[in-house]
């Protein structure tokens, strides 16, 4: 077996793994890269809408600051978030995007003066202040105090990605695309490394590292229906949740966007929205102010989706051949707003659905988008329960978004935890010596050879695409929008049966080189039981916090579950282990997020209390230490400086 | 009534021993509102298991499935059969390495592509995260995103008739890259610069006009506008080198 030596390795080269490879080379380490497919066509990508960061350059974001921005993430994840890291997330994104600019994103800037705009429903002409000429301007996102993204057109991802790999590009790092990460090589709890199949040939290396580090984006695709690419199949959180040591955290905790496309659940972004753009129903009424009468079609995601589907519910859908759906209107917002600043959803239209927007509806429905769950990591991105291995991005329970992330928050979480979290991998590889242990590899690199031999002659009969379908369906069908106990039970269960039957799976077809069928095999396991964790953890979770909706609990009880829930599978284990660790240090106490509706049931211990069991009981969860105390970023009470808290004093 | 579709499809594998070029044959029931993605989905998942192409975002936005749909190079993802007649012929994109059957390596080419033209911003200055950022007008930010909105799927290279005889030719895609720099006021390179990287036959004098790049190009990226605006720079930068010249 080939062995491969670099001081960091970085498993997936979207946003967040780039610019983390470049904090190491940056400290004149040599990184080596790895990627399904070429860095450019990562999922990052297809981000449309922008990146949140408190600039406060247009006139609409006057007074906005990163205490603003935090408030807002931390009512956006229901209180589930990790308040320090949001913290940490809110400080930096501003300097995120400056440095973005320098790189060379070609950010949309303030043009001083009058223009008309939609806010709520109503044309309204807003003056842009001419002092602020030329710097980094920004859009209106849901459930969000001010205009605070930023973006380039609706191509954010696209040109901050472009930027990105430039920048890796010039500084050389080492980038080895299709290539897929199996498993980590570890011992003793440290990880060394991975072993990783070649999507060209079929060969199979290690790669032994000082530091790894896993950015391959979200689980989205185990839904079937969703806007994610379709190589988001939770391999990274199967590379650490396989170790038997890392926890994953919050997988139940899954993200509908309001707005993907009927066929084909392609996203159109948020922005249209934020622009403008209204929901309406069957009889084009538009719906959303009766239900959320302060931010309209601009509350939560978790929020608007929910309001959707209950609408729907109420026989307010359109029928279709695809099933019920609404319709997003941008009618009014005009031929040139949707063929310049909208003009990639403009095409997704006309090419997917065949729908000119500037004169038709556009069909929607609420599809999966986003998983706030992942490897659950330490503030610094060290992963509980292994030294040496990282994860940041959408991979990664950092936790800034709780149980909702809010839009525009992902984009730019994937930049600063690369710069936040890259430091600290720099950091990490410069004072570990390199183990390159080849027994060790050996050792894990005949577990896939034997494993890619098991799926190549055994005599089962199981079709590994038939298997992913049904994995599919009892997620839609029952780990969706609502839940209830009896569904998740169906899908627990028939998910503990597709578990059953997954080393049954035989590869039908076995040419040399890339073998597709092989690769979906290899992945299957992992999907199967990440299924299991999302199912399972939703129906222990016996309360409904952001996007976790249980119709048979339908408050948020702040008295059991203002918690994290972690899962781990031991190897060999036939179920997962689940436990749970407080969320953080709470600064902001729980409170009502001024939109959603919805009971509460108010936790029973002061924050001191709360606050004074965090540290030891995430510990004992398999939290590393890190340099500086917890809590230590969270500049206490800062929010009551900020309305509306100013007059509730 | 639903069409039966027929589709002959290159078949290759150059990591299997023995293995020629050919063509397969596979026939499809077609759906309302099929495309190319879900077509060779269903092509692989039931009837050759074996079959490789390239398909990410599935959006047309990560340009990864560019291949020839009856002999011209666009997206799979966003061609509806629809639109097609019942017989469909797929080849992998000619000029770039072929991978196996429809997948052909744009990845590595493009980043080399990448390398060559130096494709990032050219400044002494260095990042200071204290300072507010430097201004731009939004026109200008607005044109260098026209040009940066390039997804690199190689449709334009694969229908380039010099790069088919000039392998280091940069195509359009090499050549609007070098536009949206030269039209960011971030990047320093002078003139004299770009007239080095550029005026050769593999750069903006190895085009011969045809503009096929233009006619293919599945974001309408404006082409015809970014190689004049190329040309006439360097015809000052040769100008420019002529004075030089001049001097010694």
């Amino acid at each position: 077996m080939k062995v491969i030596t670099t001081d960091v390795l970085i498993i997936g080269a979207g946003l967040a793994g780039e610019r983390a490879a470049i904090a190491s080379a940056q400290a004149g380490l040599d990184v080596t890269m790895l990627s399904l497919v070429p860095p450019r066509r990562s999922h990052s990508a297809a981000a449309q809408g922008g990146m949140q960061a408190s600039l406060g350059n247009s006139v609409k974001g006057k007074g906005d600051n990163p205490t603003v921005h935090w408030l807002d993430t931390v009512k956006g994840s229901d209180w589930g978030a990790d308040q320090e890291v949001a913290r940490i997330f809110a400080d930096n994104a501003p300097i995120a995007m400056r440095e973005m600019a320098h790189f060379g994103v070609p950010w949309n800037r303030v043009e001083g003066g009058p223009r008309d705009v939609y806010i709520k429903g109503k044309k309204t002409t807003i003056v842009e202040d001419d002092e602020k000429e030329g710097l980094i301007t920004a859009r209106d996102f849901g459930g969000t105090a001010k205009w605070r993204t930023c973006y380039t057109a609706d191509g954010t991802g696209h040109t901050v990605l472009y930027a990105m790999d430039n920048l890796a590009v010039q500084l050389d790092i080492t980038i080895h695309d299709r290539m897929e990460a199996l498993s980590l090589i570890h011992e003793d709890g440290e990880c060394i490394g991975a072993i990783v199949r070649s999507l060209r040939d079929g060969e199979i290396m290690a790669y032994v590292s000082k530091a790894t580090a896993i950015a391959t984006g979200g689980y989205g695709r185990l839904y079937g229906e969703s806007t994610n690419a379709i190589i988001n199949e939770g391999t990274g959180s199967w590379l650490a949740l396989q170790t038997g040591l890392v926890p994953l955290g919050n997988m139940e905790a899954v993200q509908f966007h309001p707005t993907g496309i009927v066929p084909t659940d392609i996203l159109v972004t948020e922005g249209c929205r934020g622009d403008g753009g209204l929901l309406l129903d069957v009889d084009e009424y538009r719906f959303m102010p009766e239900y959320e009468p302060e931010k309209q079609e601009l509350a939560s995601r978790d929020v608007v989706s929910r309001r959707m589907k209950q609408h729907i519910l109420k026989g307010k859908g359109v029928q279709s051949s695809y099933g019920e759906h609404l319709w997003l209107d941008l009618r009014h917002l005009g031929e040139k707003h949707l063929t310049t600043k909208l003009r990639e959803v403009y095409d997704i239209c006309m090419f997917f659905i065949g729908v000119n927007p500037i004169k038709e509806l556009i069909p929607v429905r609420p599809t999966q988008h986003y998983s706030m769950g992942g490897i659950r990591v330490n503030k610094d991105g060290h992963a509980y329960g292994m030294k040496g291995l990282f994860a940041l991005g959408e991979v990664a329970c950092w936790d800034m978004h709780g149980f909702n992330r809010l839009g525009g928050n992902s984009l730019a979480e994937t930049v600063v935890a690369g710069m936040v979290v890259g430091d600290e991998i720099a950091d990490y590889a410069k004072a570990t010596e390199l183990k390159a242990n080849v027994s060790l590899a050996e050792k894990f690199g005949k577990e896939q050879t034997d494993l890619i031999e098991h799926l190549l002659t055994n005599s089962g009969k199981e079709d590994v695409y038939a298997l992913r379908d049904e994995i599919a369906e009892l997620l839609k069908d029952h780990v969706h929008i609502f839940r209830t106990g009896e569904g998740l039970e169906k899908a627990v269960n028939g998910l503990k049966e597709i578990l059953g039957r997954v080393k049954n799976v035989k590869v039908k077809s076995n040419p040399p080189g890339m073998n597709p069928e092989l690769s979906q095999a290899l992945r299957i396991e992992g999907m199967a039981k990440q299924a299991y964790i999302i199912a399972k953890g939703a129906l222990l979770r016996t309360e409904s916090r952001g996007a976790h909706t249980r119709e048979d609990y339908p408050a948020r009880d702040d008295k059991n579950w203002l918690n994290r829930t972690l899962a781990t599978w031991k190897t060999g284990a036939d179920e997962p282990e689940f436990s749970y660790e407080p969320v953080g240090q709470l600064d902001l106490p729980p409170g009502d997020r001024g939109y959603g509706g919805g009971q509460m049931i108010d936790m029973d211990l002061s924050l001191e209390a709360y606050n004074a069991k965090v540290d030891a009981e995430q510990k004992a969860l398999g939290k590393h230490e890190t340099s500086e105390p917890i809590g230590v970023k969270l500049p206490k009470e800062a929010w009551r400086e900020e309305s509306p808290y100013k007059d509730a004093k | 009534m639903a069409r039966t579709l027929t589709f002959k499809i290159f078949r290759y594998n150059p990591t299997k021993e023995n293995d020629e070029p050919h063509i397969d044959t596979f026939e499809l029931e077609e759906t309302p509102r099929l495309n190319l993605f879900t077509a060779l989905h269903r092509i692989r998942e039931k009837q050759a298991p074996d079959l490789m192409y390239d398909f990410v975002c599935r959006a047309g936005i990560c340009g990864s499935c560019a291949m020839m749909i009856n002999g011209r190079p666009t997206l799979a993802c966003r061609t509806l059969t629809a639109d097609l007649a019942d017989t469909i012929e797929l080849y992998p994109l000619p000029f770039f390495k072929l991978l196996g059957d429809l997948s052909v390596d744009t990845g590595v080419w493009f980043h080399d592509m990448a390398k060559r033209l130096e494709s990032w911003i050219h400044t002494t200055k260095e990042f200071d995260p204290t300072a507010q950022e430097e201004r731009m007008d939004n026109a200008t930010a607005n044109k260098i995103y026209e040009s940066e909105r390039c997804i690199e799927c190689g449709c334009c290279v694969a229908a380039c008739a010099t790069a088919q005889v000039y392998p280091d030719f940069l195509g359009a895609a090499g050549l609007n890259r070098i536009g949206r720099f030269m039209f960011d006021p971030r990047d320093t390179r002078g003139e004299q610069e770009w007239f080095e990287l550029v005026s050769t036959d593999i750069g903006v004098f190895g085009c011969i006009g045809m503009m096929a790049c233009d006619d293919v190009c599945p974001k309408d990226l404006p082409l015809l506008e970014v190689f004049s605006y190329i040309r006439r720079k360097m015809n000052s930068g040769v100008k420019v080198a002529v004075k030089e010249m001049d001097l010694t």
